[in-house]
């Protein structure tokens, strides 16, 4: 079984190691058949080791739900201990364990529920979007290395799913921010895209740094960086060590999640080409920080400030990122900023106690999410451009993207019986619960469960309003700016390609279906509620929309419309706040280097010039200065001598 | 006795013995001769290493193997005595693959490749000089890891000082005067604070064995001894590694001296002075350890957030990687700082991480500027990665593995340096050593920063021509020839660099550029061929590398991407640097036992 989940990680790593080499080897033609032969071998090393792997992690998640494999698994794979309070109840194995000097690193990995449920997750989603990709990147010269990066993306991704020690997690951690970094830069032509990557990759690494002091912490504590290991240490750490351990832990969470208030990379990342946005920057990657809470989730629930902080952050995050989503006319940072807020739902839920509802909610929203990614996609292709405002009426142009996107735009609300509604309503189950038991404070569970009702309403506005701004109205007639190069697509108004039109239909039935598999937890009372609320959200967008249909809804926001499509300034503030100061000190040091470091350094050899110049003064031949010299000896011997003679 | 730590030192020396012999043949017979010759002794040297490395007992890797103990200086006690443990085995083992790659680079090429100063040229680059300099230097390198005897130990330390002197001031830069004297100075005067502290051990405990000092654990020696000591041989040792604040010559010296150097400076000689650490100052002064550690660390992290800061505001590329270093170097001097194995292990691993990422960036630096004829960023002007794919992709690589991103080998060193400080050695005061952690950690995202700032000024965006005009070319181009900072694209030069951008193809865009040229600035930049930078407006200067570059692109071949002679210099670093990314406990499994040993913990 373990060796299964270690060939689910590894094929997609051969993949990206071959697509990088391989793709045009041996013939280094780089004409345009040469391009073409490459892209089309590119594509079949890209696609099919992820195929299997997702074909893998089906089979391992089966095992899991089947209990195959709990008992005396070959090699060195062992039963973890039973699932009691802190333990894991999964399959371990481990591969070495590496001596460091003091607490050893064990390359291992291990699969329980959790882990095979986000597996499948994962690579459902990765097929889906190299298989997208295929027609999407149609004609680019750099397919090969962007199907490439995609399949290291996977398997850093399935590493961190199956990882059983956190070192080792930490490793596909910090590769899925390389990957993100190299794929949101893909058009590196543009100065715009290269500069979000780079933020991207900054502001996260920021809070990894965090992350990894955090596993120092319970490392430590533990005396051992395996996940099992760790988590049975819990009940022994004292409440210090946890909370510290927890906030670090934080850290790094809010930067991969993109919560508050590491959330700014996010939404500058949607620079990159859609299939990545729809993969790494709303399905996957961002969910891992989800993940890793409920990883970890004992030593979360043993630190009851940690999860008031969570709360308070998740309701900042998800009522203000809501708000941004509704003032956006970029296509892509509305879906970006829904991102933002719905990661925050699943964080409200790990606050308030059920990890349950965070997963169910981070599976659905990975399948509709990455679904209304890719129609955007689609709607991109066929329009040319990201802004809603050269958008509308498609409906009628791209009939099959307009049924998927509803069906997304639906489960985004929380309307029945798309899957986000079944989600969404065990989260807010979950948080009303909070308020009146669990470990959050009073004042943090009201304040989450306010905010989680607003943002509600507010999802409904949002969606309804990107939703009514592409497929509705009419299309404005504007001469279209040249394309910039490496974005552009041919403007043909019609339907996408058949590899992009599949993966989208395939998605839009787990995004509509998913959550009839948990159909029987509705609760009707918070259930009705929600949906009234997003419906109200909803109507008024609509009613606001129907008195000018050519105009923006946004309208509506009156005063508030600037402070929410720039995000309340947060960006401007960091930017004065760190970025400057750092620069500023940057040339400060380069200065002080040069004059002060360095100048003593010269200083002292002027000196020693100087020394040498006086030394030099009694062997120059100069008979004057002998003379003078000796005068003066002569007096001062006969100044003493009758001085103190 | 063992011969093979005497014929790893043997061949190398004896491979520049044999150059002296005057010889007769014409100009171009010998420098195939002089190429074949250094290819072939680095390369034996370098057989031998792994030799050594396989024949090591690696069950046993804290013992001293391979040991060779034969009196010297018999009045003085001195003794010839060499050997091999886990410590010291990947530095040979790294020391004799970068010399050797360093001649793979000079000797493979085709004439007029980038970088090839052994071939004739013009007023004579001194082949068979800069052969027989890099195979003394490799003497000494390899002998500074292998010497058991600390007056031999400085022998050898020494000895590297000067072909690393003539190496800088000869094939240098145009400023290599004043960067190698400071280089030769500086270090001079480290050393002999070096010397004093060695013969204060001698002095106090009357035996210059390291490996006997190494057992008794700095029996013998008063603490206040201990800490003089360490203070003296400390300082020596961190002028070579460098610590701040005694970097300043090293930013200098990369900066000037030519590709071989900084690979053999950056990869191995800053090696030495951490090497030191591990094998002197704190097996053999483990109170004089304690008592300074925290100093130690200080000065450690304060030159990590230096030494990033300094390279956010660097302009030349070069110069960027060369203060990177300190920032490393820090890292390695956190790790021996906290004096714990796991910290002794991180420098130890950082060690060679450093060795083989910083030599392979300094490879590609050289290679830049060989082609654009300058290292400064603002003139490169963006878009490597359209004009120079394979090469742009080999900087990202290299940049991203410097960073330290988990996988590649600079994550180990960093992380567990880290780690160390998160619990040092008993003794030393650990919320201090927590702060030094948490500013190591802001050090490694300031690393990441100027890295990814870097690549982004260099490697994306659209290439642009940034043509100099020949008068200001004199004065350097830095400052004034930057007309197009941030790919705003030259109103003239639009339609080339458009095409540029578009197509890689070589032909086509000597003609773009020509036929733009050709219309703003004459012929002189014209026959620069593909580099627009222009070889020409640097010969009036009648600097070194004017000259040289004036061959690498007379022969109409400046912009060509990753040649031959270049990957097969760089593939064994990248494949190391993967390696020991993915797999650190090869590294991990030699150092280990030795360090336990030294730090005296189980």
């Amino acid at each position: 079984m373990i060796t299964f989940a270690a060939l689910a990680v590894l094929l997609p790593f051969l993949a990206a190691v071959a697509g990088l080499l391989g793709s045009r080897w041996p013939r280094r033609a780089r004409d345009e058949q040469g391009d073409r032969r490459a892209d089309r071998r590119a594509a079949w090393i890209a696609v099919v080791p992820t195929a299997i792997s997702a074909a893998l992690a089906g089979w391992l998640a089966y095992a899991d739900w089947a209990g195959l494999g709990r008992d005396g698994e070959s090699l060195t794979a062992a039963a973890a201990g039973p699932g009691g309070a802190g333990g894991i109840d999964g399959v371990t194995g481990t591969l070495t364990v590496v001596d460091t000097g003091s607490i050893p690193i064990s390359l291992g990995l291990l699969v329980d529920g959790l882990a095979a449920t986000i597996g499948v997750l994962v690579t459902m989603v990765a097929l889906a979007v190299q298989i997208y990709s295929v027609g999407y990147l149609h004609g680019d010269r750099r397919y090969p290395s962007y199907s490439a990066f995609i399949s290291l993306f996977t398997s850093a991704m399935l590493l961190v799913v199956y990882a059983a020690d956190l070192l080792v997690l930490y490793v596909g951690w910090e590769v899925m921010g390389l990957c993100s970094y190299l794929l949101i830069g893909h058009w590196w032509e543009d100065r715009d895209n290269s500069r979000a990557a780079v933020k991207a990759f900054l502001v996260t690494r920021l809070g990894d740094v965090g992350f990894l002091f955090g596993i120092f912490v319970l490392g430590a504590a533990a005396d051992s960086f395996k996940i099992a290991d760790v988590l049975a240490a819990v009940p022994e750490m004292s409440s210090g060590t946890l909370i510290a351990a927890t906030m670090l832990l934080l850290a790094g969470v809010a930067g991969k999640s993109a919560q508050v208030p590491l959330h700014t990379w996010l939404p500058d990342a949607m620079a990159g080409p859609t299939p990545i946005s729809a993969l790494i920057h709303a399905a996957t990657m961002v969910a891992a920080g989800i993940f890793i809470v409920a990883r970890l989730y004992p030593a979360f629930l043993a630190a009851g400030p940690t999860l008031d902080v969570l709360a308070v952050l998740a309701a900042l995050g998800m009522l203000g990122a809501a708000l941004a989503a509704l003032a956006q006319d970029d296509l892509k940072r509305v879906l970006a900023y829904s991102t933002i807020s719905q990661l925050a739902y699943m964080a409200a839920a790990l606050a308030a106690g059920s990890d349950s509802a965070a997963i169910f909610h981070l599976v659905t929203h990975g399948a509709f999410k990455a679904l209304l990614f890719l129609c955007a996609g689609a709607v991109i292709h066929a329009v040319g451009s990201n802004l809603m405002s050269t958008m509308g009426g498609l409906r009628r142009e791209l009939p099959v993207t307009f049924v998927t996107m509803t069906i997304g735009f639906a489960a985004l609300m929380g309307l029945p019986p798309a899957s986000g509604f079944f989600s969404k309503d065990e989260v807010l189950v979950a948080v009303e619960g909070a308020i009146s038991q669990g470990t959050l404070t009073d004042a943090a569970a009201l304040l989450l469960y306010g905010s989680a009702l607003v943002t509600v309403a507010v999802t409904g506005a949002y969606s309804t309003r990107a939703w009514l701004r592409t497929f509705f109205g009419m299309r404005p007639v504007v001469a279209l700016p040249e394309p910039a190069p490496g974005t552009a697509h041919v403007i043909e108004t019609q339907e996408a390609p058949a590899t992009m039109k599949w993966p989208i239909v395939i998605l839009a039935v787990p995004a509509l279906l998913l959550g009839f598999v948990r159909v029987a937890d509705v609760h009707v009372g918070t259930a009705g509620l929600s949906v009234a609320l997003a419906l109200l959200g909803a109507g008024t967008v609509y009613a606001v929309w129907r008195s000018a249909p050519l105009s923006d809804p946004a309208r509506m926001l009156g005063p508030l419309r600037l402070p929410c499509e720039r995000a309340f300034f947060i960006d401007s503030v960091y930017r004065l706040v760190f970025v400057v100061p750092v620069l500023v000190l940057a040339r400060l040091v380069i200065r002080t280097d040069d004059r002060v470091v360095d100048g003593a350094v010269r200083g002292s050899g002027r000196m020693t010039l100087g020394l040498s110049g006086v030394v030099r003064l009694v062997q120059n031949g100069n008979a004057q200065l002998y003379v003078t010299g000796l005068l003066a000896g002569v007096l001062l011997i006969s100044v003493g001598a009758v001085m103190f003679g | 006795m063992n011969w093979l730590p005497i014929v790893l030192l043997g061949v190398p020396l004896a491979g520049a013995a044999a150059l002296i012999v005057p010889s007769r043949l014409d100009g171009v017979a010998r420098g195939r001769l002089l190429r074949v010759h250094g290819l072939a002794v680095s390369g034996i040297t370098f057989a031998l290493s792994v030799v050594l490395a396989v024949a090591f007992d690696y069950g046993d890797a804290a013992r001293m193997q391979f040991e060779t103990d034969m009196a010297w200086i018999p009045g003085l006690d001195l003794r010839f005595h060499l050997g091999v443990d886990g410590i010291s085995l990947p530095l040979v083992v790294l020391t004799a693959l970068l010399t050797f790659l360093c001649f793979v680079y000079l000797g493979w090429g085709d004439a007029g490749g980038p970088g090839q100063l052994l071939r004739p040229a013009p007023g004579g680059d001194r082949p068979r000089a800069l052969v027989f300099t890099l195979l003394v230097l490799e003497v000494g390198m390899i002998g500074t890891f292998l010497a058991l005897d600390l007056l031999l130990f400085f022998v050898f330390f020494e000895v590297v000082l000067i072909p690393m002197y003539f190496v800088i001031s000869i094939w240098g830069g145009r400023a290599r005067r004043a960067a190698a004297i400071k280089f030769i100075l500086y270090t001079l005067l480290g050393s002999v604070v070096l010397l004093l502290g060695l013969l204060l051990i001698w002095a106090q405990t009357g035996t210059l064995d390291v490996t006997a000092l190494a057992r008794a654990h700095g029996t013998g020696m008063s603490r206040s001894v201990q800490i003089v000591a360490f203070v003296a041989v400390g300082i020596g040792l961190a002028v070579k590694t460098p610590m701040w604040p005694l970097h300043t010559w090293l930013p200098d010296a990369h900066t000037e001296a030519p590709t071989v150097g900084s690979v053999l400076l950056a990869g191995v000689l800053l090696k030495m002075g951490t090497y030191g650490f591990a094998r002197i100052a704190i097996p053999v002064l483990p109170d004089g350890a304690a008592a300074v550690a925290p100093w130690l660390g200080a000065f450690a992290v304060v030159g990590i957030i230096y030494g990033a800061l300094a390279c956010l505001a660097q302009r030349d590329l070069k110069r960027m990687i060369a203060y990177s270093s300190i920032g490393h170097m820090g890292f390695v001097l956190l790790g021996f700082a906290t004096l714990t194995p796991v910290g002794v292990n991180a420098a130890l691993f950082g060690n060679i991480a450093h060795g083989l990422i910083t030599g392979l960036l300094f490879f590609i630096a050289g290679a830049i500027k060989e082609r654009y004829g300058t290292a400064d960023m603002p003139a490169l002007g963006g878009g490597m990665l359209a004009r120079l794919p394979h090469l742009g992709s080999l900087l990202t690589f290299t940049c991203i593995a410097s960073l330290g991103l988990p996988g590649l080998a600079g994550f180990w060193g960093e992380m567990l340096a880290l780690l160390g400080a998160y619990e040092p050695a008993p003794g030393l005061s650990r919320p201090l050593f927590l702060a030094f952690m948490a500013v190591g950690g802001i050090g490694a995202v300031l690393t990441a920063a100027y890295f990814l700032v870097m690549l982004s000024r260099v490697t994306h965006g659209r290439p642009v021509e940034t043509v100099h005009a020949p008068a200001l070319a004199g004065s350097g181009p830095a400052e004034e020839a930057t007309p197009s900072e941030y790919g705003a694209p030259l109103p003239a030069g639009t339609s080339g660099a458009r095409s540029i951008g578009a197509g890689i193809d070589t032909v086509n865009s000597v003609d773009t550029v020509n036929s733009v040229d050709a219309g703003s600035s004459g012929a002189g930049a014209t026959g620069s061929g593909g580099g627009a930078t222009g070889p020409a407006d640097e010969s009036d200067s009648g600097g070194k590398d004017g000259r040289s570059r004036l061959r690498a692109v007379g022969s109409g071949d400046g912009f060509r991407d990753v040649m031959r002679h270049e990957l097969a210099a760089w593939t064994p670093l990248i494949g190391l640097i993967l390696l020991f990314g993915l797999w650190p406990k090869a590294l991990l499994l030699v150092t280990d036992p030795v360090v336990r040993t030294l730090v005296g913990a189980p």
